[in-house]
């Protein structure tokens, strides 16, 4: 036997490499070819591991410690059997009253007595009392048989389930006949081509205690229930299927409410689409701050703030956002119920209520203890799938302790989640102390780089008063500010204020008040200055203009005076030329 | 002593009358050499004393639910209280005296 050993499972270190193992072996599984016939199970992630279910008309071992779920899963494969599949069962119980059975499995919404009186399901308790039983001589598990083939035939079974067959072992003296018997059960089963699931319990090293998996050799699925740091993570994991490909890994999976759900938690494979459509954040100053006017769909946006920045109300202006588009959007809120995120957001003018009420809003409020940190990311993604939202916020993602390595990669895995749908997701993110501006390294959990946009939120204290601040780190694929800006929180909702940016740097809160008036002053007298230097020169102007005036009259008034002198000579001269003449000719007379 | 406590209460409703139940599936030849085993014991002593209803589980498997049967041969013993079961051909004879608490009526005065 290919020996488990129980303590390597469990371990950060197995934690990352299996990502990189599951999108290699999940892709291996679906391209199934014409091969084993499968019995679904109803169980959705299960048969995605397996590529469809258990094997058909074999029989199949489901082992695991105390309380780890086998006789809801072998329940779960039975009820969906007939009810999904239209294939009867029967329920072979070795420990648990038919009665006990019933009422153990309603909470999970299962009518086993309804099924039993519509003959869809049969029930046998096998009650073997050591005490009042003597073995003399040869004897075989005909009765056994008998009793199975009788309760199979009385409703048509395909399924069966014998829980927990082990029992016998502890009924028999002569384990030599219960084995050979073991044996020639599972050959009948097998025979009468009945899906069959077989409970087994844990035992030390080994899969179960009396070395089923001896008999069962088709297909074995391990059933864990592992307390780390007081917190229990319910896993799973296909140990063998014969004859079909399968998901190796441990894949959590989640008893509740709803039953049994398995994850096949997705793996890091980058290849989702992408949206180029913008969405608006709510915040118009936030959205003026980003190049195209919000975030695309689908981005991955981290929060990151300091105690009371309001990262949990930005996230509700951004459902809200969401929710007047029509949108769907889930909060999962792992430090406040839903009603005190509802009755927060009615301080900012936000009424999440009515979104709420009208089914687009969905709150998923759960202590980050409740579960170990699989589970959450199990629960997440199986309330994702449910939901289908196009707008989830995971409040806060500082909430999940545990080591380092796993956080990142229930993280990383939860990112990919949601960009593999191409919902858009706000992680925020609280960080402790310092309201100095530096990027803090360990408050983003090592997760800046999954994320497409991170916008940090601050508190600023100057001058005996705390104001916030905001500023984009990253917006990927978007030009965006690169300011510091401060907003402001009130009735009317999330308010960016303009910047002001001074010589000290950025003033905010009554800093920046009185700058403003301090400079708005200086500015008046400037002004004023201006108005008595322009009044100055049209004065200058105007004189100038006058003297210019004055010369161009003097010289006009030389000109006409030397025009007049000219005419004079002129006159003159031709008075001189008349008189020589008239000289002439009175001289010519004479002579 | 706490045995014998218990005892008069079971004796109270006895008429002395073993009724016994021996459960087969088919004429196998576990089935045949129990049946023949118990015969031998009851007549050796408990003659006249009992009652011996052999089902078989192959024609009646219904009624194999109702006495939590599962191995075969199983004798049941019925009365007197309290209920008692033997799996096996009853081979060992001592075993099945003392399995079905038979005092022989010699030693009981």
């Amino acid at each position: 036997m290919p020996g488990y050993d129980p303590g390597t499972g469990s371990g950060r270190a197995a934690t990352r490499p299996m990502i990189m193992e599951y999108t290699m072996s999940l892709e291996a599984a679906p391209s199934s070819r014409p091969t084993l016939p499968k019995a679904p199970t109803g169980i959705a992630g299960f048969d995605d591991i397996t590529g469809g279910g258990l094997p058909a008309g074999r029989p199949s071992l489901i082992c695991g410690s105390a309380g780890s779920g086998k006789t809801l899963f072998a329940t779960t494969f039975l009820v969906n059997g007939t009810t999904l599949f239209d294939e009867p069962g029967v329920f072979m119980s070795f420990e648990e009253r038919s009665e006990d059975l019933a009422a153990n499995v309603a909470s999970l919404g299962y009518n086993l007595d309804k099924l039993v009186e519509d003959g869809r399901i049969a029930i046998d308790h096998v009650q073997v009392d050591r005490s009042d039983i003597e073995e003399n001589g040869e004897y075989d598990l005909e009765g056994l048989f008998l009793r199975l083939g009788f309760a199979v035939d009385s409703v048509g079974a395909k399924r069966v389930v014998l829980d927990t067959i082990e029992t016998l072992f502890s009924s028999f003296d002569n384990q030599a006949i219960l084995r050979s018997e073991l044996r020639r059960l599972f050959g009948w089963i097998k025979d009468r081509g009945l899906s069959c699931i077989i409970t087994g319990e844990r035992g030390e090293g080994q899969f179960t205690r009396q070395d089923l998996e001896e008999y069962v050799s088709d297909c074995v699925v391990l059933l864990d229930n592992r307390v780390h740091e007081q917190i229990t993570t319910r896993r799973l994991r296909v140990v063998k299927y014969r004859g079909s490909a399968h998901g190796t890994n441990e894949y959590p999976f989640l008893i509740d409410a709803q039953g049994i759900s398995v994850l096949p938690v997705t793996g890091a494979g980058l290849s989702h689409g992408v949206s180029s459509e913008v969405v608006s954040t709510g915040i118009p100053g936030l959205d003026a701050m980003l190049g195209q006017g919000g975030f695309f769909r689908g981005t991955s946006l981290l929060l990151t703030g300091t105690a009371g920045t309001g990262k949990t109300s930005f996230s509700s202006t951004m459902v809200n956002a969401a929710c007047e588009r029509g949108e769907r959007c889930m909060m999962f809120v792992f430090e406040e119920s839903a009603a005190q995120v509802v009755r927060n957001a009615r301080s900012i003018g936000l009424d999440l209520q009515r979104h709420a009420d009208a089914g687009l809003l969905r709150f998923e409020a759960a202590r980050p203890s409740l579960y170990g940190l699989e589970m959450h990311l199990a629960r997440m993604h199986r309330d994702v799938e449910a939901f289908g939202p196009q707008l989830v916020v995971i409040d806060p993602i500082t909430a999940f302790r545990g080591p380092e390595a796993e956080v990142q990669s229930v993280l990383l895995r939860m990112v990919d989640l949601l960009k593999a749908r191409g919902i858009t997701g706000i992680f925020t993110s609280l960080m402790h102390g310092g309201t100095g501006a530096t990027i803090d390294a360990d408050a983003d959990l090592g997760m800046s780089s999954l994320m497409d946009a991170w916008v940090r939120l601050t508190h600023e204290e100057a001058n005996g008063e705390i104001n916030r601040t905001l500023y984009i780190i990253k917006a990927r694929g978007m030009s965006h500010s690169n300011q510091v800006r401060e907003y402001q929180m009130s009735e009317a909702g999330i308010g960016l204020i303009e910047p002001y940016i001074g010589p000290e740097g950025v003033l905010t809160g009554s800093a920046r008040l009185s700058q403003v008036a301090r400079e708005q002053a200086a500015a008046l007298r400037r002004q004023q200055e201006i108005e008595r230097r322009r009044r100055e020169i049209a004065r200058r102007r105007a004189a100038v203009d006058r003297q210019i005036q004055e010369l161009r009259a003097a010289l006009e008034a030389e000109e006409q005076e030397v025009t007049l002198l000219h005419q004079q000579d002129q006159e003159r001269e031709s008075a001189l030329a008349r008189d020589r003449q008239a000289m002439a000719r009175h001289r010519t007379a004479a002579e | 002593m706490t045995a014998h406590n218990i005892d008069p209460t079971a004796s109270g409703e006895d008429d002395g009358v073993y009724r016994l139940r021996l459960y087969v599936a088919g004429q196998t030849p576990k089935s045949l050499t129990a049946m023949a085993n118990l015969k031998r014991v009851c007549e050796q002593h408990l003659a006249g004393r009992y009652e011996i209803e052999v089902i078989d589980l192959m024609q009646n498997p219904r009624l194999a639910a109702g006495d939590q049967i599962l191995a075969i041969p199983t004798l049941v013993r019925r009365l007197p209280a309290p209920l008692k079961r033997i799996i096996g051909d009853l081979s060992n004879t001592e075993k099945v005296l003392v399995g079905l608490d038979i005092r022989s009526q010699t030693a009981q005065p």
